[in-house]
């Protein structure tokens, strides 16, 4: 199928990537760009391992075209650590808790978690639910995932208080 | 107790894998790439029973990017992990037996021209009757055999007898026999199945990453399959999303990726869809039972008579294993002094049943906690009560020879009683409202290997030397559980270094000394034991130079804080790299090699010391427990369940990393809530799988998550090697049962089929209504 050249700016770095218009944005970001944080669990827009925040919403990837992203601005799981590789709040939070086992849904859970606390930085425990519903865990119970979100909000709260 | 003075084990650690996890660096399967890597993909069988009459893909093969093709003629060894019953083949043989079978595959240069090629391939099928239900498979066996050498369609029977239940039942005062059916359900790992090959033609040898968590069992398949001796062959795990017993045997993606490298001369890699997944299965299996119990005037089990028969599918697979667990699980954490178990494992055409969190365990265990909270019912007791008064001791031996070196079971069931309010709750709320208590428990290890072998269980190698410090060496498998971090925190122990200074290799048949991998719950005792030998002796070669260096007696020493410390002078003390250094400029690298056996028991009835046949299956060196009392709200209108709270406490033994074992305890009452009022396979009459997504099939979300207690309580067993206990398939016991006992304490409904869907209890309601 013919290819065609699009930009995208994935973690704040210009590629330029030949697509067809069939190809999806996980596969591109996946295979073409070969950044494998974004993770596929089902390929049909059922378990959100594929979540990646484009202009700062989250999308799933593996629904999304990727000839439609022209110009968009990505962030991928490798995107939310700071230049010094220092862990995103979100991330240590995770680790702190326990909320990760397998791992395969981490990626997907931790840019859902940051969409929803851009946006609400001091959610309850139903918002909390609410935002991260479309994401399955299946290894955790989603007990320390609620948890670990709880206190990644109070973490980003005192950090940028100070 | 020792168990008190631990430093590294009974801390709350992070995952030694979790900052890679995080930051979406962990490799899986999937995420590797190879020069001249091709994508191997499965063309499917659209008949469930059918045989095949031709294959023809030379269009497949001429179309341009297409690699190779194989069939089932290019393999045809048939492989299964239990050996007496291995009756798989990689791609179909001349018939297939299930909708989605594998009847070709194919190499292509990328995945789209894979998937165009398989569009390609023409099979031309004759089809045959389609058995669904394992009653109609038997019945039917006369007229039509899922396979040619199994006559009744039935893979296996078996009938087990202790004592004498029927002079037993006839002395009860309290009888109640009924029958339970539990669905057909899947994993759900949330990673599918991934393999990349790279058959090396100049040396013959076989590479295999692969998301799996029995990487030994995989390696002796592949040998099979591949007809190469398994020391040309190695099996490697990166990160693996998750396997509940689903990546607990090879998958066909793992030979079609190795048959194709081979074919090819490149690395191949065959990652499925989701929808495979689903129609490769290997789940649990459905059981329908029938459970009756007896009990004396005062309430003492008398005797248990246990039919199951176990819908299995295509294929063997775990089969027979699964079949000898249920009838074993019926012994425990209650005290059977008579009981009879038949129970048969039935061929229908549908994807194979097999391994899944808690095997043979969540199905019969449904039925006699359900059984036991009616019991206490017809007494008058309290379902705790009469729990309590049957709950096994340590020490406890059944009548099957079971050996219960240790339990804090009573304990369990005491601790959520309190914690939960249970004797308030129960009975006293307004309709529609209920609470419901459970009990379980699993093995941590079995007593035998799945082969005949008399071979240790798990090898553990620790290295040490001023290179790398700590390195320890055991093929286990981390499918996310944790147990790389566990094993780090128990060699920490014994060294006396911190857990962050130790390296684990695991997950690799070539670096990774022998284990035979992550099931049955079985890696945190089995490793520990090793790592406690092998250490032991790293100690005592380096207590002798510490002793040389601090100019005291080797015996004298005790090694803490990475420091050698004189017991009677702690200030004669030198730090532990120190002692390294002077070890290896002296002598070289330090290794210590330590072996696991279980202990071996016989299956046989005490009662006149006879072997009976299966009762192998169920022995292990200890066993851990879990109690669970749930309250739901059930919506009359809509006839939802909803879970409201889960009151737990278990008893692993001492925890190693109380963290972890909260996310195993956790994450098994999610994973279990789901087949108790959510999850199930559905298939059409022809066979074919008409939920196998995500969606449709309705995995729990956190939105069906309730309040969550749970409780490590106080446990150490003095057998086990740092105390331990298993704890990732106990906990998913008590939840099914102790969900039915809610639902029935809250519209006065005994559901005895999974699962409790709206239209059941609606339908339930509307029947009592009519009454
Ligand atoms: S992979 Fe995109 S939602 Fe599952
Ligand atoms: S940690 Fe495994 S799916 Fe969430």
């Amino acid at each position: 199928m013919k290819q065609q050249l699009i930009q995208l700016e994935i973690n704040n770095q210009l590629y330029e990537i030949p697509v067809t218009p069939r190809d999806l944005l996980v596969d591109v970001i996946r295979k073409k760009v070969g950044i494998t944080g974004t993770k596929k669990g089902c390929g049909e827009g059922d378990c959100g391992a594929c979540t990646v925040l484009m202009d700062g919403a989250p999308v799933l990837s593996c629904l999304t075209l990727a000839i439609t992203c022209q110009g968009r601005k990505i962030i991928t799981i490798e995107g939310l650590a700071d230049e010094q590789g220092a862990l995103h709040p979100i991330q240590q939070s995770f680790l702190d808790h326990g909320a990760v086992q397998c791992g395969f849904c981490t990626p997907g859970m931790i840019l859902t978690t940051k969409a929803l606390l851009d946006k609400n930085p001091h959610p309850d425990q139903t918002s909390i639910k609410r935002g991260i519903a479309g994401n399955i865990c299946r290894c955790t119970g989603y007990k320390k995932i609620v948890e670990a979100i709880g206190a990644a909000a109070d973490r980003i709260a005192t950090r940028e208080v100070k | 107790m020792e168990g008190k003075k631990f430093s590294q084990v009974g801390r709350s650690v992070t995952r030694i894998d979790g900052p890679a996890k995080v930051k979406g660096e962990a490799i899986y399967t999937d995420d590797m790439v190879m020069a001249r890597m091709a994508h191997g993909k499965i063309k499917r069988s659209t008949y469930a029973h059918a045989f095949i009459k031709n294959i023809d893909y030379s269009k497949a093969l001429a179309l341009p990017g297409v690699l190779a093709v194989i069939t089932g003629e290019d393999a045809p060894n048939k492989w299964g992990i239990v050996p007496q019953t291995a009756n798989e083949v990689t791609l179909a043989v001349d018939k297939v037996r299930f909708h989605g079978e594998g009847v070709a595959a194919v190499a292509a240069i990328d995945e789209e021209t894979a998937e165009e090629a398989l569009d390609l391939i023409e099979v031309e099928y004759e089809p045959l009757p389609v058995l669904l239900d394992p009653f109609e498979s038997m019945k039917r066996a006369g007229e039509i055999l899922i396979h040619e050498n199994e006559p009744d369609n039935v893979l296996h029977q078996g009938e087990q007898l202790f004592g004498d239940p029927d002079q037993a039942f006839a002395g009860c005062k309290y009888v109640l026999e009924k029958k339970f059916y539990t669905s057909y359900v899947n994993h759900a790992f949330l990673e599918p199945h991934s393999s990349l090959a790279h058959y090396d033609p100049q040396n013959g040898q076989l590479q295999l990453w692969s998301s799996n968590q029995v990487p030994h069992y995989l390696h002796r398949q592949l040998s099979i399959v591949m007809d190469m001796p398994m020391n040309k062959i190695r099996v490697i795990l990166p990160a693996v999303g998750g396997g509940f017993g689903g990546k607990g045997e090879a998958s066909s993606s793992d030979f079609c990726a190795a048959l194709l490298s081979r074919k090819t001369g490149r690395p191949v890699r065959v990652t499925y869809d989701r929808n495979e997944v689903f129609v490769t299965n290997k789940g649990r299996h459905p059981c329908h039972m029938k459970m009756k119990i007896g009990l004396d005037q005062n309430g003492y089990i008398q005797a248990v008579d246990f039919d199951n028969t176990l819908d299995g599918g295509a294929y063997a697979g775990w089969g027979m294993v699964v079949m000898f667990y249920t009838t074993s699980m019926i012994h425990l954490p209650y005290k059977v002094p008579n009981a009879r178990a038949r129970v048969r494992r039935v061929y229908t055409n549908k994807p194979t049943c097999g391994a899944m969190r808690g095997l043979g365990g969540v199905q019969p265990r449904y039925a006699m906690e359900c059984l036991l909270d009616e019991l206490a019912e017809m007494m008058g007791v309290s379902a705790y009560e009469l729990k309590m008064k049957n709950a096994v001791e340590s020490g406890y031996r059944s009548v099957s020879n079971l050996h219960v070196p240790h339990t804090e079971y009573k304990k369990c069931l005491q601790t959520v009683v309190e914690n939960s309010g249970y004797l308030e709750k129960h009975g006293k709320q307004p309709f529609g409202k209920g609470i419901g208590l459970a009990g379980g428990y699993y093995i941590s290890g079995t007593a035998y290997t799945l082969y005949l072998s008399y071979k240790p269980h798990t090898t553990v190698l620790i290295r040490v030397d001023t290179e790398g410090g700590v390195t320890v060496h055991c093929a286990a498998a981390d499918i996310g559980q944790g147990c790389n971090t566990v094993m780090a925190q128990m060699a920490a122990e014994v060294l006396g270094v911190n857990y962050e200074d130790v390296h684990v290799v695991s997950g690799d048949t070539e670096l990774g000394t022998f284990d035979l991998g992550s099931f049955a719950s079985r890696v945190t005792y089995a490793s520990g034991v090793a790592i406690k030998e092998a250490a032991r002796q790293i100690n005592d070669k380096l207590f002798e130079v510490a002793a040389g260096m601090l100019s005291c007696r080797a015996e004298q020493l005790e090694v803490r804080d990475r420091r050698f410390y004189s017991v009677f002078e702690p200030k004669k003390n030198i730090e532990w790299e120190k002692v390294v250094d002077v070890y290896t400029n002296t002598v070289g690298t330090l290794t210590g090699i330590g072996h696991f056996s279980p202990p071996r028991l016989k299956g046989i009835d005490l009662t006149r010391g006879e072997r009976v046949q299966g009762a192998n299956i169920g022995h292990s060196p200890t066993f851990g427990f879990s109690a669970q009392a749930i309250e739901v709200d059930v919506d009359v209108e809509t006839g939802k369940v909803r879970v409201t709270k889960v009151t737990e406490a278990g008893d692993c033994g001492q925890a190693v990393n109380p963290m972890s074992v909260e996310g195993q305890v956790e994450g098994s009452i999610m994973f279990t809530l789901g087949q108790a009022l959510y999850e199930e396979m559905h298939l059409d009459k022809d066979g074919r799988m008409m939920n196998a997504c995500l969606h449709h099939y309705k995995v729990p979300t956190v939105m069906e998550l309730p309040e969550m207690d749970t409780t490590i309580v106080d446990s150490y067993d003095p057998t086990a090697p740092f105390g331990v206990k298993e704890s990732g398939e106990g906990p998913v016991q008590p939840t099914i049962p102790a969900i039915a006992n809610a639902v029935y304490d809250a519209i006065g409904v005994r559901f005895t089929e999974l699962p409790i869907t709206p239209e059941k209890v609606l339908k339930a309601l509307k029947e009592k209504q009519g009454k």
